[in-house]
């Protein structure tokens, strides 16, 4: 009888542990995609850029120096190719740059009503909303998997079968400048068309 | 926080998919019931005949039990198709104007931020303000829109929209309610052919297509077919609308308040959806081309029924959707407690 219930125990023991195993590794991946999902719209938002800028050139000629600030910002950006465990640090970085320059865009744009009543700059402007919305939202989206993921192997008793699946804390994508986040949010208070 | 949603978006998915196989499964047992019940009664009748004239092989049942088989499985396939032609919805491919670029938009964030592929986008031309999802799956789902709500709405109300229906795609609501309105639609196909077929006695045609499925069946002689189709129909008959208040019931109305959560979720902007809400509520005109068999998919009941506003007995029966405003105000509950917290928070 008795080892009976040692064998149930053991078995029950060798089910918990494949099951909080393969947990911790679907979440990982879960992770490391939505990392990859933010790339691709960073990636994305890069190639936008130079189209969008283009089309509204001639129209914004006065405003150069805030074009030529989003192309350097861009640029910039476009350059940096981190790896190791600071990337999230310098990719986060340039990219902040990027989004500030591109706020300040939006901002010069909504201070000229004629300029928004021709039809692409309209247009661009819905893009530069929607591009940084994919950014952020596929940050969000890491940010939640991220925490998910850290949550799960810190807390006990799945903690123990942490380093068994190699899971170490995923960094999350922080805007490190409180500036750069009031920045965007106070302009935007201004009514939308 | 952030580990209990998921734990129940699994458990969420878990018990719909569940669900949609006791649909399914109890909608084959069903025409399995009337064939073989059909079949012991005929048997019982002819048992004091002659052996060669006795009802042996149980045909009815049989018979009706692959064509339950056959309309499950055709409704289950095409039940998204079917909704989506049943609103008269044409899909967006190219977007046309600023409203349709910003749709498009908007639905890419969102699935986005949901971390499932771009459902196919679809506009329903009806002025009055609502939107539904189907599909089978998040890797093959749509979204339409009514051109109303396009024009009422501004961009974050759209994305609170698009938020909430992206949420029950992602936690597999879309599955169980599609198959609902699809197999629904069965029954009142079936129940409209047969009215046909059985007033026109055994001439079966014209634009019945319920009809036809019946016609095959002509082995067992005509009166015992004749009774079993009346039989049918007249369950039919009683069923379709029993079928549609059940519908409403099994379609929880706590799936509203889950998939605005998640909604709010995707956004970080639950007022968003609040106001969006407020918008459709006041344009309380009925959406004339979503129908009740698909009602319940809608972010807001498309029938104008006041049922919807208040909750307990006679309106928790009946009702497809949560009063409107107990939704508006748990938005608002989110909205506040996410801007007293928000200095700390990550984006």
């Amino acid at each position: 009888m008795g080892s009976w219930i040692l064998i149930a125990a053991v078995v029950l023991l060798g089910l918990w542990l494949v099951s909080a195993y393969n947990g911790l590794i679907s979440l990982k991946n879960q992770t490391l995609n939505a990392f990859k999902q933010i790339d691709v719209q960073l990636k994305r938002r890069h190639d936008l850029i130079p189209n969008l800028v283009n089309a509204v050139k001639g129209a914004m000629d006065f405003e150069k120096s805030t074009l030529e600030a989003v192309i350097q910002a861009r640029n910039q950006a476009v350059k940096v190719n981190a790896q190791g465990p600071d990337a999230i640090k310098q990719i986060g970085q340039a990219e902040n740059a990027l989004s500030s320059a591109l706020s300040k865009l939006m901002v010069v744009v909504e201070r000229y009503p004629d300029l928004k009543a021709t039809g692409n700059v309209a247009q661009l402007q819905e893009e530069l909303t929607s591009t940084e919305n994919k950014v952020s939202f596929a940050r969000q989206l890491y940010n939640d998997t991220a925490t998910q993921y850290n949550t799960r192997q810190q807390q006990f008793p799945t903690s123990l079968v942490a380093g068994m699946a190699r899971a170490t804390p995923a960094d999350l994508w922080e805007i490190e400048d409180q500036g750069d986040r009031a920045v965007p949010q106070v302009d935007f208070s201004k009514p939308k068309a | 926080m952030s580990d209990a949603p998921a734990l129940t978006l699994f458990q969420q998915q878990e018990s719909n998919r569940r669900r949609t196989v006791l649909l399914i499964a109890g909608f084959v047992l069903f025409f399995a019931w009337l064939g073989f019940g059909g079949d012991y009664l005929y048997s019982a009748y002819t048992a004091p005949l002659p052996p060669p004239e006795q009802h042996h092989v149980w045909w009815f049942g049989i018979i009706l039990t692959i064509v339950g088989a056959g309309l499950a499985t055709y409704a289950y396939r095409t039940g998204p198709d079917k909704v989506l032609w049943s609103t008269g919805a044409w899909e967006v491919i190219v977007p046309t104007d600023d409203k349709q670029h910003q749709l498009v938009n908007v639905v890419e964030e969102m699935a986005i931020a949901a971390g499932i592929p771009r459902p196919r986008i679809w506009i329903i031309p009806d002025p009055d303000p609502n939107a539904f999802a189907t599909g089978l799956d998040p890797l093959h789902s749509h979204i339409a829109v009514t051109q109303g709500l396009l024009d009422l709405c501004s961009r974050d109300e759209l994305q609170g929209v698009i938020g909430h229906e992206m949420g029950h795609i992602k936690n597999l609501d879309v599955r169980l309610m599609t198959t609902l309105a699809a197999v629904v639609g069965a029954v009142i196909l079936i129940h409209n052919g047969l009215s046909q077929v059985l007033r026109g006695g055994v001439r079966v045609g014209g634009s019945g297509g319920g009809g036809r499925g019946f016609s095959g069946k002509r082995g067992g002689g005509g009166g015992p077919i004749l009774i079993i189709l009346l039989v049918v129909w007249v369950i039919s008959w009683i069923l379709a609308p029993i079928i549609t208040q059940l519908l409403a019931m099994a379609v929880s109305r706590q799936r509203e308040y889950q998939a605005d959560a998640m909604g709010a979720q995707f956004t970080r902007n639950p007022m968003a959806l609040a106001s969006a809400l407020q918008k459709i509520e006041a344009a309380d005109a009925p959406t004339t081309h979503i129908h009740a068999g698909a009602a319940h998919l809608c972010i807001a009941d498309p029938l104008g029924r006041q049922l919807g506003t208040k909750e307990g007995g006679f309106a928790d029966v009946f009702a497809t959707h949560p009063p409107m405003a107990k939704r508006i105000t748990i938005l608002k509950g989110m909205g506040y407690a996410q801007a007293k917290k928000e200095g700390g928070a990550v984006a």
